[in-house]
């Protein structure tokens, strides 16, 4: 049972990777290969990406031109060292209409919402909504850099919508599966185990469906243009 | 006097966060705290709610909370990030009209944010107040260096949560010199510990853990005191991982601060799910004798 | 019986392009009392004025309205123009036809006719209700106060001095001198601050027209323009400025020592001392609150050592009152306390880092340390500098929204001040922008990069903490677009500019308004810099807005001018566009003292012949000089026994009459 999950697996996994691979090199659709630092028409681009700019805007509540640049909040920012777009420079690329590459950028993905950012900023801009609305209009448009921090976020979500409480076991299990790493931090599951901190079967709500209802009104409420 | 509270435990606290539920219960029953707790609640969402949809972020803890409100109670929270979560919601709902509107709609039930959303840390420590805490001190924590980590979502963004200072708290520390203990002065106190990127992103996570732990350590701290399953997840389980990355070692236990304040007024090791944790705190309280009487206790210690 | 010209102005295209103006003239010339109407291209012009002036003669005209601009314009020259037609100036009216009409108006061009027609009618209505008006007169007294004794305030005392007019000047602190004493050097002449400060403290000291009050508060003003009584408080001293020669014994035998307010807490000082051994008057002062005698009754060996036997501590505060014509604010600037608001920066717990005064006592060769750099924890020399610049400026959130003007500058000369005492120094400067607006000033940046090596890193600074020695300080360099850190020894924050803390009080009790950072409010941003909304005060320095020396030593002078303007005359002559009561409706209910911003409003008591008899009541009166004419007591009064001259309440009512038609 056990040798045929793992051979499953490595079949699964073989393919995912290709088709990774594959994909990570279109998904730079404004990519510009050799051409790093190519000058850009900015009143073309300024009008080309608008809608996207306004969607964003409408999404954070938060208007881009309020920031000035000073860069406090990428000074501050505890995970900058893995960004390829530090939080002011998602913002330069949406003063300057380069939006489609702010929902490319990892950034959004790695930043932890920590709100340091937000907390020092000296214009009281609300970065973390910012980079929250650049990733959910990514993810819209299908645009994941990353992908395992995706598949966490998804898994979580699905174990909530099934069981109107997180099933922590569940979440790790399936985790580790999607990501293709099976015997992630094996080492610490039978301590967990034995101190009863997981457990194989999820606590629920009385109710699941009603978890279940309140999603599908929030995606109603979306698709119907509520923000 | 009764201190009366509805209590949302959140998904981490039957888990991973065990003891954090364990010694919560215990310390608030023996300090008159009765936490009552929500009938039906569901999942705040966390981060994975909020990076999705921002109305979904807002409607999950809403619905706890206007459950919440049968009850006529301010809630008491104990993880930092459900406290966050549930905080923005109440704050969301209270502004406009038309959100509680929304939401209404979205969760099946009127929701009118009229009860206060508190951290547990707020609770314990300042409703209660230090002067009656140190009354139920029996065993004084002396020699323990503690180093409160604060983390993110307790104090941030500042104008929503209205929690202690944002860049200094001093609520942790003020408790620790409450329970006879040394509060270390060091400068990660509210520095972010990374959250899920140890699991999801490790390359990003770890170091951020490792940089908090070493700071705590040059401070001179020998523990460190969290108010966040996910913070002690990632400075206590994750421990090993950290040193692992540039070959140091830590060995700084980390606690619960409901578990520190159990251990003060009196309950055992085993009371208080300390044998649950990784990085094994009972080398550090038996050297410092905390689990004896203080007239009792070696010059030494 | 009212003959009224009417004139329409076409304000070149302004006015006619909108409005059909010939059609208004037309209309105009039916209105009651109106004998001429016409029409001209610019009203205000010679030949413009000629048409009105000519008019009035051939017409007989007793009543002029000017259909035109804004009166805030050209009020005054149309007043003048009637003036020289031979009539009252107080008989004009004006109707604004451009501001209040084509220019909001400009898409509608019949209703802009329709609407100035309506204007046209209702200043004719009015007009034919006024009467002649006369401007008053009050004497002046020919002294000037200037409260503050820093640069600003020393300069405005010597320049009205020189003009022959007594002066007095206020100040808090026990020597004059204010924030030049305590910098080092200047920018961008990189001149020893206190070797051309001094000269003109002794200059205000020695000045036979100049009195210097020191040690002394505002207590209360009292008055108008010309006429204001000033209570002012003198602190007790402790010490006979008679007696006492300045030799400085006390100072060197008093036992307990306190932080220096003067060194901004990087050195102490003893309890009896001058703040600065340059001090004008070169006395010392007694700290009361600390002075073991005063506090405890012990200790006194200041008394017992000093040569001339004078101390005294039975020493008491002395209220004066005198009067004064004219009133200057040089009340200066403080830095903002970035301490309360910037825990990123540690809220103060760092020793080592500091602010800009601060930085100044350090470099300042009779400073606590002798001029020698050295980090307040530990005293050793710093090798890594780190200047953050717009620390509680510019921001929205923590401090203030506006711009401090002088830091960037400042920081220039932080930095060339310690790369030339400690040549192997490293200074890093975090900077948005570099803001050099003066003459010489970007040549003195440019040389503190260049020559000196400063390094200016673009991007604000997010975090500063202790490790061991170290600060580290986490910022980022936006040119490059990375985070960077800096291990500094030290460092230098350029805090906001702000007014002094109790500023509002100050403007308060003297009388004038201030703004929502507590700077004193010019007339005119643009055009009256120098006064105030308040008749007879200045304002001189950093009181009015952040500024650095050259602006500052401008505006004092400027502010000297007004005051001679002032003293030129012998009476100066009063606005009689102001509050009258009529002494016969008045009840003396008082209801409109206290609704009048500029208290120019008391009851008298008069004496009436009521049947037969003679009895006394109250009633109010209005004082000619501080009245400005705004109207809050017309409203109040019950009765309608006040009215306001020019805007009587029969005049306004004809209006809405007119208006309504």
């Amino acid at each position: 049972m056990f040798i045929i999950s793992q051979a499953y697996f490595c079949i699964i996994s073989t393919i995912y990777k290709t088709v990774f691979i594959i994909k990570k090199n279109n998904s730079f659709k404004h990519g510009r290969g050799g051409r790093m630092l190519e000058e850009f028409d900015i009143s073309y681009q300024l009008n080309d990406s608008a809608p996207i700019k306004k969607q964003i805007e409408e999404l954070s509540g938060e208007q881009v031109k309020k920031c000035y640049q000073c860069g406090k909040c990428t000074a501050g920012c505890p995970v900058a060292f893995a960004m390829d777009n530090p939080p002011r420079k998602i913002l330069r690329l949406l003063q300057v209409g380069l939006a489609e590459e702010a929902l490319e950028s990892k950034s959004v993905w790695i930043c932890a919402t920590c709100e340091t950012c937000y907390a020092r900023c000296p214009r009281g801009v609300d970065i973390p909504r910012v980079m929250e609305a650049v990733r959910i209009l990514a993810k819209k448009k299908g645009i994941v850099p990353e992908k395992n921090i995706n598949y966490f976020n998804d898994l979580f979500l699905k174990s909530v919508k099934s069981n109107g409480r997180v099933h922590e076991m569940g979440l790790i299990v399936m985790y580790n599966l999607m990501s293709m790493q099976p015997f992630k931090d094996a080492t610490l599951a039978p301590k967990l185990f034995l101190d009863g901190k997981i457990s194989p079967f999820p606590h629920k709500v009385k109710n699941p469906l009603e978890i279940q209802r309140l999603f599908e009104r929030v995606r109603e409420k979306e698709e119907g243009g509520h923000i | 006097m009764t201190l009366k509270y509805a209590y949302y435990p959140g998904c981490s606290l039957n888990s991973t966060g065990v003891e954090y539920n364990q010694s919560a219960k215990a310390v608030a029953k023996h300090l008159g705290v009765q936490l009552e707790e929500i009938d039906d609640w569901n999942c705040c969402g966390a981060s994975a709610a909020h990076n999705t949809s921002h109305l979904l972020s807002i409607a999950l803890p809403a619905r706890s909370l206007a459950l919440s409100e049968k009850q006529g109670l301010d809630v008491a929270v104990p993880c930092a990030a459900c406290f966050n979560r549930m905080k923005a919601a109440q704050v969301e709902v209270r502004e406009s009209k038309e959100m509680k509107q929304t939401i209404s709609e979205v969760i099946g039930m009127e929701y009118e944010a009229k009860y206060e959303v508190k951290p547990l840390l707020d609770v314990l420590v300042n409703d209660v107040g230090l002067d009656k805490i140190k009354e139920a001190v029996t065993r004084p924590l002396t020699g323990l260096k503690v180093a409160s980590y604060y983390g993110c979502l307790l104090v941030r963004p500042p104008k929503t949560m209205c929690f202690d200072d944002v860049e200094d708290p001093m609520t942790m520390d003020n408790l620790v010199e409450a329970l006879g203990g040394e509060p270390v002065d060091w400068s990660y106190k509210v520095e972010c510990c990374g959250a899920g990127h140890s699991t999801a992103k490790p390359s990003v996570g770890i170091p951020m853990i490792r940089d908090i732990l070493k700071n705590a350590k040059l401070n001179g701290a020998n523990c460190i005191l969290t108010a966040c399953p996910l913070c002690f997840l990632n400075l206590d389980m994750r421990q090993k991982e950290a040193s692992q990355l540039h070959n140091e070692t830590y060995e700084l236990p980390v606690f619960y601060f409901t578990q520190l304040m159990g251990l003060a007024i009196g309950y055992s090791a085993k009371e208080l799910f300390i044998n649950k944790h990784f990085v094994d705190p009972m080398k550090l309280l038996e050297e410092k004798d905390i689990f004896r009487h203080p007239d009792t206790r070696r010059e030494k210690a | 019986m009212k003959r009224i010209g009417v004139f329409v102005c076409h304000c070149g295209s302004n006015i006619a392009s909108v409005v059909d103006v010939k059609k208004v003239a037309e209309i105009a010339k039916e209105m009651p009392g109106v004998v001429y109407a016409t029409d001209y291209q610019y009203m205000c012009s010679e030949p413009g004025q000629d048409v009105v002036v000519k008019a009035v003669k051939e017409h007989k005209l007793n009543r002029v309205v000017i259909a035109s601009c804004s009166p805030r314009l050209h009020e005054p020259t149309f007043r003048k123009t009637l003036v020289n037609a031979g009539l009252n100036p107080y008989y004009l009216e004006m109707a604004n036809l451009r501001e209040h009409c084509s220019w909001v108006h400009s898409k509608d061009k019949e209703g802009a006719t329709v609407k100035s027609i309506d204007l046209v009618r209702k200043a004719v209505a009015k007009v034919n209700k006024t009467v002649a008006l006369f401007p008053g007169e009050i004497p002046v007294e020919k002294r000037c106060l200037v409260i503050g004794g820093g640069i600003a305030g020393m300069q405005t005392a010597i320049d009205v001095a020189d003009m022959g007019y007594e002066v007095v000047v206020l100040e808090r602190e026990a020597t004059i001198g204010g924030k030049m004493a305590i910098l080092d050097k200047t920018f961008p002449t990189m001149d020893c601050s206190a070797c051309i400060c001094t000269p003109k403290m002794v200059d205000a000291s020695q000045h036979p027209n100049i009195k210097l009050y020191t040690l002394s508060e505002l207590e209360t003003v009292g008055g108008y323009v010309g006429n204001f009584d000033v209570t002012i408080r003198k602190k007790a001293r402790y010490v006979d400025m008679v007696k006492c020669t300045g030799c400085g014994i006390c100072e060197n035998k008093c036992p307990k020592k306190v932080v220096s307010e003067f060194d901004y807490g990087m050195g102490k000082r003893p309890c009896i001392y001058k703040p600065f051994p340059q001090a004008v008057p070169n006395k010392p002062v007694i700290d009361a609150e600390n002075c073991r005698m005063l506090t405890e009754n012990k200790c006194g060996v200041c008394a017992k050592v000093c040569p001339t036997d004078a101390i005294n501590f039975e020493d008491k505060d002395e209220l004066v009152t005198e009067r004064f014509g004219a009133i200057v604010m040089a009340t200066g600037y403080e830095l903002y306390n970035w301490k309360k608001d910037f825990g990123e920066y540690g809220y103060g717990k760092y020793p080592d880092v500091i602010d800009g005064l601060q930085f100044e006592r350090l470099v300042n060769a009779s400073g606590p340390t002798m001029g020698k750099i050295k980090r307040p924890s530990d005293g050793e020399t710093p090798q890594d500098i780190v200047m953050i610049k717009c620390v509680g400026s510019r921001s929205t959130e923590k401090g203030k929204t506006y711009c401090s003007k002088i830091c960037c500058m400042y920081s220039a000369k932080h930095a060339t001040q310690i790369m030339e005492k400690n040549p192997d120094a490293n200074v890093y400067i975090f900077y948005m922008d570099v803001r050099t607006p003066g003459k010489l000033y970007d040549e003195f940046y440019m040389r503190a990069k260049e020559s000196y090596g400063a390094n200016y890193i673009r991007g604000q600074v997010s975090k500063i903490y202790q490790e061991g020695k170290k600060l580290i300080v986490k910022g980022e360099d936006t040119l490059l677009g990375r985070p960077v850190e800096v291990k500094a020894d030290m460092v230098i924050l350029a805090t906001a500019a702000a007014a002094v803390k109790d500023s509002a009080a100050i403007a308060q009790n003297v009388g004038f308004s201030y703004d929502k950072d507590g700077f004193f409010t010019e007339a005119h941003p643009k055009l009256r810099p120098i006064e105030t909304n308040t008749a007879g005060v200045f304002l001189a320095g950093a009181c009015q807005g952040p500024k650095d020396i050259p602006e500052t030593v401008s505006q004092a002078t400027a502010a000297a001018a007004k005051v001679g303007a002032l003293f030129s005359k012998d009476k100066m002559a009063t606005n009689p566009l102001i509050s009258s009561v009529d002494e016969s409706i008045c009840s003396g209910c008082g209801l409109c003292i206290p609704v009048c911003p500029y208290k120019a409003i008391e009851l008298i008591t008069i004496k009436e012949r009521v049947h037969g008899g003679e009895i006394e009541r109250k009633v109010a009166n209005v004082n000619e000089g501080l009245c400005q004419g705004c109207g809050p007591c017309t409203v109040a009064c019950r009765s309608g026994a006040i009215n306001l001259k020019g805007f009587t309440n029969q005049q306004i009512l004809a209006e809405v009459d007119a208006a309504c038609q």
